[in-house]
């Protein structure tokens, strides 16, 4: 739902981007923004989750609603061409979701790195933020 | 000589949203689990190290330059050309960019998919 609406707010924004640049305080574009916003902000955090390579090919799935939305809600035709375009990116999220979604440590590491030190790297880094953030978190309360 | 700009200006668009892409996947990985930290931490810190994360400004900045790249395509060439080849070029870029920068794991599951995908959306976006 949230990338459907935001492909739809892409393309209101973007046409009136092209048309009225300066045309922000128009409800619509406002409400692309805001929705462009959302979309950021959730993708930012399916990015913290998983792997690049998992996340993009899932958003791709905006791509089928959209036209799933043309076709059903709009009632505009969809061509034999982009139904199997909708087939071929349905098909290709099947073929990830059924892998693992995250293949790297969640924190970058040194490419030189052997695997050993990589994986006590990490865990050292990623222990110091955990403590920093529990110090700063009692000062607040 | 148009076809050429056209197609400078593609290839302009993919690289800049590929190397978005890389640097936002970086940060996010560098800011970690965001559900986890904001149950521990709240979500000024979840906004706070993202926005302060240079990798997360430089792929904004890259995706911005991604924008303008595009809409210098949309003068060149038609629509029906430039959307479909950009966006499927990108996931790509992006599968090759993924495992060389972020060594994810890239199998031939996630090469299909991302062939797959990229078909899909040239044939969507025509």
């Amino acid at each position: 739902m949230l990338s459907h609406g935001m492909k739809q707010a892409g393309n209101i924004s973007l046409n009136h981007l092209q048309g009225v640049i300066f045309a922000v305080l128009n409800p619509w574009v406002a409400i692309g923004i805001l929705l462009l916003l959302a979309f950021f902000a959730t993708y930012m955090t399916a990015l913290s989750w998983a792997d690049l390579t998992f996340v993009l090919p899932a958003t791709s799935l905006g791509y089928v609603l959209l036209a799933l939305v043309a076709r059903f809600v709009l009632h505009e035709r969809v061509s034999p061409l982009r139904w199997l375009g909708i087939a071929l990116i349905t098909g290709g999220v099947g073929f990830i979701a059924g892998g693992p979604e995250i293949t790297t440590h969640p924190v970058e590491s040194l490419p030189f790195d052997s695997v050993q030190n990589r994986s006590l790297a990490n865990e050292d880094r990623n222990a110091a933020p955990e403590l920093h953030i529990a110090t700063k978190g009692s000062e607040k309360i | 000589m148009r076809s050429l700009y056209t197609w400078s200006a593609i290839l302009a668009i993919v690289f800049a949203s590929v190397v978005g892409d890389v640097l936002l996947a970086r940060a996010m990985k560098q800011v970690g689990d965001v559900g986890a930290l904001r149950r521990r931490a709240g979500l000024g810190v979840v906004i706070e190290r993202t926005l302060g994360n240079p990798s997360f400004l430089f792929g904004v900045l890259a995706m911005a330059v991604a924008f303008f790249s595009l809409l210098f395509a949309l003068s060149w060439g038609d629509v029906s050309l430039v959307a479909p080849a950009a966006a499927s070029l990108t996931f790509i870029g992006n599968a090759v960019a993924a495992k060389i920068f972020l060594h994810e794991r890239v199998d031939r599951r996630r090469w299909i998919a991302a062939g797959l995908v990229a078909a899909g959306v040239a044939l969507l976006a025509g």
